[in-house]
């Protein structure tokens, strides 16, 4: 037992964490600069990290779930608008599928988005989405349909826009009537395990974002503390303030040896543990989230209500991170669920 | 990045738990019931005498030289098998380990981990408190003896103490700070008095006052140099703020798991918001034990005993009055009609986390300064 990095993967940290410091938006202006972004997204698939999670010639993915939850909390830390996890969670369907993954794909969920939206038809509901998707043009998403006692993969051709809260990350709906096209080379029908294993993936990415995003909304509130001023100190001198950081900076660290957990646990325990581990990670990172965004928020003052700082750039990335995979509460019912026998339909 | 045990651990794993069936003493909640003090002693050896505590500290001083993250196996072990946590006195081995010298580590270090000498902790006064340096019991120098005039208080296990780890002013003329040096006191002397103090959940057996009128102490029983005092105390409560290093995380376990039997026993019984009380409770536990395999991990390339464990005195102090705030949702009216229901006594208890071991408002004022890097106020 040793939770601390291999010399691998704290070089991987390092790496990641400069790519997203170096291209992400260090303001709320750089959001619209289309050539930022885009070097970002191309520094971010020439590094190979959107294959991550493809199939290595044995049926495993390249790398393990630690190795993407590394790229996703750095890429949370700099509110990264790049699709990250949207393209490595359908890669690793596609690989449970045994299906060659389709380019730029990402997976639709249901409206709750807490799953792969179930589709038997042409969709008929607008509000099943594309989540972490390329922003505009086309793209594909695929959805699950029903066979036997499993799921085969289709997929649909985005066409909306984007219009989600977080403003880093796309969500678009699905079109409605679209027609769902089959996927050739699909080898075997997915599993409700197969499902679950890849909702524990599912689960630590979207924690260690929310860690990445505590990280990264601390340190610019930490650094305002310390430049404002106001009664002719720095207000990060005063304990009321100095107290809200500091409980911030626990949530964090609490987060953060939550979340490293279930991204282990993807490939090395079964799925229903792996899942568990990320529904753990998930409602403690939720809660935390929201407390350290909001921390943030309040500690910006009148400035961090206003658009122009970036801080709630964080605080709804968070709201999506936290809601994608099911939020707090969702977690808390899956826990009562399968830890305290109490039946689904009980209030 | 592995969370599985390496072989190693993995029998250690497998003959603690074999041990732990046949050895459970099978004692109340601790701090819930006097009964769990009085036989924490037998406790401490019978782990002691298997070879299970100690785990990580010399070998010479009756220790195994492991890994720190024996400990972990020990704690979930410990919890899973709903056995007492261990004995919480590894902050004092570090106070003692890294200022004693090594004639007072080999004189004391094996009687405190074998548990065969008892050792209570002098610090807080009824005037320093958070402002522990502020503290008015003198040693002053006489021959080869120190004489001890003063009074501590809310010191833990006083009634049973065979020794005080002391903390008294030798310097009056120098600042607060600079003026203390740290004792190992025989407890039994005429110049000693000690009287316990009843907890607000009832207990008579943890918390003490001690008066020290005229005490004697060998000056060869001084930890550190003169004046050293304040250094070992903030060496000796950084580690007492650790998960890691006080075990609380297998109480805790302990308490969540009986919890979740008994919501198990007949979910409908319970409201939605007493089962989501005890699904909290789980979620901080967890991360507790997660957050406590991370630190113990880090402690194999070195012992910090820097300001890292107020965040973690923190977010120790969360779980426990979480799970004290579940096991009181869960018990309901009983805990209100029955004055010694035990999940009354272990929410009371709980609040004394926030306070035991410096403050939470003191940790986050420690947060703040020292690792965030705010100005002092």
């Amino acid at each position: 037992m040793d939770t601390r990095d291999t010399p691998e993967q704290a070089e991987l940290r390092r790496t990641a964490r400069r790519l997203a410091r170096d291209l992400g938006p260090r303001t709320v202006a750089d959001l619209d600069d289309d050539k930022r972004k885009q070097r970002l997204a191309e520094a971010v698939r020439d590094a190979g990290w959107l294959e991550l999670r493809q199939d290595g010639g044995d049926g495993a993915p390249l790398a393990g779930g630690v190795e993407a939850a590394i790229i996703a909390e750095a890429l949370g830390e700099a509110v990264a608008d790049v699709p990250f996890a949207g393209p490595l969670l359908a890669a690793d369907l596609a690989r449970r599928a045994g299906a060659r993954p389709l380019e730029g794909a990402v997976v639709a969920f249901s409206p709750d988005l807490i799953g792969a939206a179930v589709v038997s038809g042409p969709v008929t509901r607008s509000r099943v989405v594309a989540v972490d998707c390329a922003a505009a043009g086309p793209a594909s998403a695929y959805v699950l349909a029903p066979e036997g006692d499993g799921y085969r993969l289709a997929s649909l051709e985005l066409d909306g826009a984007s219009g989600g809260a977080d403003l880093t990350r796309a969500v678009r709906p699905l079109p409605v009537g679209a027609p769902l096209h089959p996927i050739p080379d699909q080898s075997r029908l997915l599993t409700g395990a197969d499902l679950e294993a890849w909702a524990a993936l599912g689960l630590a990415l979207a924690s260690a974002d929310l860690v990445g995003l505590m990280r990264g909304v601390l340190d610019l509130s930490v650094a305002y503390a310390q430049q404002r001023r106001q009664y002719g100190v720095p207000i990060g001198a005063f304990q009321a303030v100095q107290h809200l950081l500091a409980e911030a900076r626990c949530l964090l660290e609490g987060a953060f040896s939550a979340a490293l957990y279930p991204a282990w646990a993807v490939d090395q325990l079964p799925p229903q543990e792996a899942c568990a581990a990320g529904r753990v990670a998930k409602a403690y990172g939720a809660r935390a989230a929201r407390a350290v965004c909001e921390t943030a928020v309040q500690v910006h003052g009148g400035m961090g209500n206003t658009w122009d700082c970036i801080v709630h750039v964080h605080l709804r990335r968070a709201l999506l991170s936290s809601g994608w995979f099911g939020d707090d509460g969702e977690q808390l019912r899956q826990l009562q669920r399968t830890r305290l026998g109490v039946a689904d339909g009980l209030s | 990045m592995d969370f599985r045990d390496s072989p190693e651990e993995a029998a250690f794993r497998s003959r603690l738990r074999a041990w732990l069936a046949e050895n459970n003493p099978g004692l109340p909640v601790s701090s819930t019931d006097d009964e769990y003090w009085a036989r924490q002693a037998e406790w401490h050896t019978a782990l002691y005498d298997a070879g299970f505590f100690g785990l990580s500290w010399p070998s010479r001083f009756g220790g195994h030289d492991r890994p720190s993250v024996f400990d972990v196996i020990l704690d979930e072990e410990l919890a899973a098998a709903g056995a007492p946590p261990r004995p919480s006195l590894g902050y004092l081995v570090q106070g003692i380990t890294t200022h004693g010298s090594e004639a007072v580590q080999e004189r004391f270090l094996p009687g405190l981990i074998s548990g065969r000498e008892r050792w209570c902790q002098g610090f807080s006064e009824p005037d320093a408190g958070s402002d522990l340096a502020s503290l008015r019991t003198t040693a002053r120098r006489d021959g080869d003896e120190y004489v001890i005039d003063g009074y501590k208080i809310w010191t833990s296990y006083s009634d049973v103490a065979d020794w005080c780890f002391l903390l008294a002013r030798t310097d009056p003329d120098v600042p607060k700070h600079k003026g203390l040096s740290a004792f190992a006191v025989p407890m039994h002397q005429p110049g000693i008095q000690q009287r316990s103090l009843r907890m607000i959940n009832g207990i008579t057996k943890e918390f003490g006052q001690v008066t020290f009128d005229g005490a004697r102490v060998p000056a060869e029983n001084r930890i550190g140099e003169p004046g050293e005092g304040w250094r070992i105390a903030m060496t000796i409560v950084s580690h007492e703020r650790e998960p890691g290093e006080v075990g609380y995380v297998a109480r805790y376990a302990k308490t969540v798991k009986d919890l979740e039997a008994t919501v198990r026993a007949d979910p409908g019984a319970f409201r939605s918001d007493q089962r989501e009380a005890v699904a909290w409770a789980h979620v901080q536990a967890e991360m507790l034990r997660l957050h406590v395999r991370r630190r113990l991990s880090e402690r194999m390339e070195r012992v910090d005993h820097g300001p890292g464990g107020s965040i973690d005195k923190l977010l120790m102090t969360w779980v426990e009055q979480t799970v004290g705030a579940a096991a009181l949702s869960v018990a309901g009216p009983r805990a209100l009609l029955d004055g010694d229901d035990v999940a009354l006594k272990i929410y009371l208890y709980s609040r004394a986390q926030s306070v035991m071991g410096g403050t939470s408002q003191i940790q986050k004022n420690i947060v703040a300064t020292r690792i965030l890097g705010l100005p002092t106020g």
